[in-house]
């Protein structure tokens, strides 16, 4: 078994952030990544961020994930696994990892999980059918691989990432002729949804879909509109031909690692679903043992990486290896990660938050 | 469907990758996945289910559902999604839960 000071799973923006912290606090860092790239989601966004009063609002997403391994990656006390994915957690920070074909163990002082999150997927008949993708899977595919899974493409879910997933992919030489949102209102941001509605995209509210079509691949979509009351409304079906259908429902949070080792979690729905319990200072229920990014709460790349910035600190200050600075730079951290929560969006997160304050105040 | 203009990114030309699917010699590109290489091919059916032989296609394309396992060089249960595409690798369609040698 190899032995290190700080183990950090994923890397992600969380995942970069808190290594960039823990080098400077002079931690030894192993950072085990499951692709063969580092910068999680960020790799794949083409568009320039929003997020408030961030200092990266306007960048675009794959210039800010460059810019974060850029300022680590030859730092001599950071050892970086890509291609590797953890597969198994125990008690005492072990992790076996899984590279090829061969399992290897290591074992940290601590250890800090930013696995970020996975797509929701959605009941419906046929959802198997291959043409079904999530809206990440898209994403991946056009803008790291240059490869367009289909051509005339329906979009499930009007959120911000089923907006900006179907603008990628008008950019990237599709059609995307319709979104369908069973909420009776647009998810995302009204800029994304106009701009769509200008290159011809048909935004259907109360509508949902109810079957895909096709034999081996999806070559159709049965749509139909929901009531009040999210029934259907009969008579109401139509359908569609598509060859791809993109499933953008939502994100939720990837804990299982952490159930592994019966780190406590409670189903929070404002943050995404079942998350991993933790305390100001991004420890779990198991101490040594700390989390950041989605995996704790769906949120944004802005505040993954304040998150991740703060649970380095917090897990260097655990490993007595506190930054010099440590102090300030808490504050300002916890100040940007405060103002980017201050606005209407993060009404929901703030509501989740305080759930997971109440579970903690349960639990001592 | 490979992408050609872009915007924003630049999909330079990449040197070719022989491989085969189901014993025919295809083609991907330096830098592919596996199942991304197929998608450019316009090969969506990466194996069938278990029980009903359903076709199965990639559904997250980084490594969390195993949709789009598949036998590679031999070894059942690869994730194609996030296995780099090399030379000459033997790839095939997985209709069981696999065996391992
Ligand atoms: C389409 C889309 C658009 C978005 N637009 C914006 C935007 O405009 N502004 C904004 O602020 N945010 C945006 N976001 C959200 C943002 O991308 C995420 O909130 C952020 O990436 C979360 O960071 P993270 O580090 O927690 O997780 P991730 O970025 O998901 O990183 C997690 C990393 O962990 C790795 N990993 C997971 N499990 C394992 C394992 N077992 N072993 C090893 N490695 C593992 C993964 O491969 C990944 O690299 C968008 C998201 C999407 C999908
Ligand atoms: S498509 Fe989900 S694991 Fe490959």
């Amino acid at each position: 078994m190899i032995k290190k000071e700080c183990i950090i799973i994923g890397g992600g923006p969380a995942g970069l952030c808190a290594a960039t912290m823990a080098l400077a606090a002079g931690c030894e860092v192993l950072l085990v990544e499951r692709s063969s790239k580092l910068g999680g989601q960020l790799t794949k966004q083409t568009h320039k961020f929003f997020g408030s009063k961030n200092q990266y609002a306007k960048w675009r997403g794959f210039d800010i994930a460059e810019k974060l391994i850029s300022e680590i990656i030859d730092h001599p006390k950071l050892t970086v696994l890509l291609n590797t994915t953890v597969v198994g957690l125990y008690k005492d920070q072990v992790i076996t990892v899984l590279s090829g074909q061969k399992y290897t163990r290591y074992q940290g002082e601590s250890l800090l999980v930013a696995t970020g999150a996975s797509e929701k997927f959605l009941a419906f008949e046929n959802n198997d059918l291959p043409g079904v993708y999530g809206a990440g899977a898209i994403q991946t595919l056009m803008n790291i691989y240059g490869v367009l899974p289909g051509k005339n493409v329906v979009m499930i879910g009007s959120g911000n990432i089923g907006l900006i997933v179907s603008y990628q992919l008008i950019q990237a030489g599709a059609f995307v002729s319709t979104i369908v949102e069973a909420a009776p209102f647009i998810g995302g941001y009204k800029v994304h949804a106009s701009k769509l509605v200008r290159l011809g995209t048909k935004i259907l509210t109360s509508t949902t879909v109810k079957r895909a079509i096709g034999k081996d691949h999806v070559e159709a979509v049965e749509i139909i509109s929901l009531d009040e009351n999210f029934k259907e409304v009969p008579d109401s079906s139509r359908i569609i031909p598509c060859d791809a259908l993109c499933v953008s429902v939502g994100l939720s949070p990837m804990h299982h690692l952490l159930s592994m080792i019966g780190a406590l979690t409670k189903y929070i729905p404002e943050l995404g679903g079942f998350v991993p319990l933790i305390n100001d200072h991004f420890q779990t229920s198991l101490p040594p043992v700390f989390a950041v990014g989605d995996c704790v709460g769906i949120e944004e790349a802005s505040a993954a990486m304040m998150e991740g910035f703060l649970g380095g600190l917090y897990m260097s200050e655990f490993l007595n290896k506190k930054h010099p600075n440590h102090d300030e730079l808490i504050e300002k951290y916890e100040k940007e990660l405060f103002l980017l929560r201050d606005g209407p969006y993060g009404k929901k997160i703030k509501a989740g938050l305080k759930k997971m304050e109440d579970a903690n105040q349960y639990v001592e | 469907m490979r992408i050609k203009n872009h915007p924003i990114l630049e999909f330079p030309q990449e040197e070719e990758i022989a491989f085969t699917f189901e014993g025919k010699s295809v083609k991907g590109n330096k830098g592919d996945t596996i199942a991304s290489a197929l998608s450019a091919l316009g090969i969506m059916t990466l194996g069938h289910s278990i029980k009903r032989n359903r076709p199965r296609g990639f559904y997250c394309a980084i490594g969390n559902c195993a949709s789009c396992n598949m036998i590679v060089n031999g070894v059942p249960n690869v994730r194609t999604c996030i296995t780099s595409l090399e030379e000459n690798m033997d790839v095939w369609r997985q209709k069981d839960k696999g065996v391992i040698k």
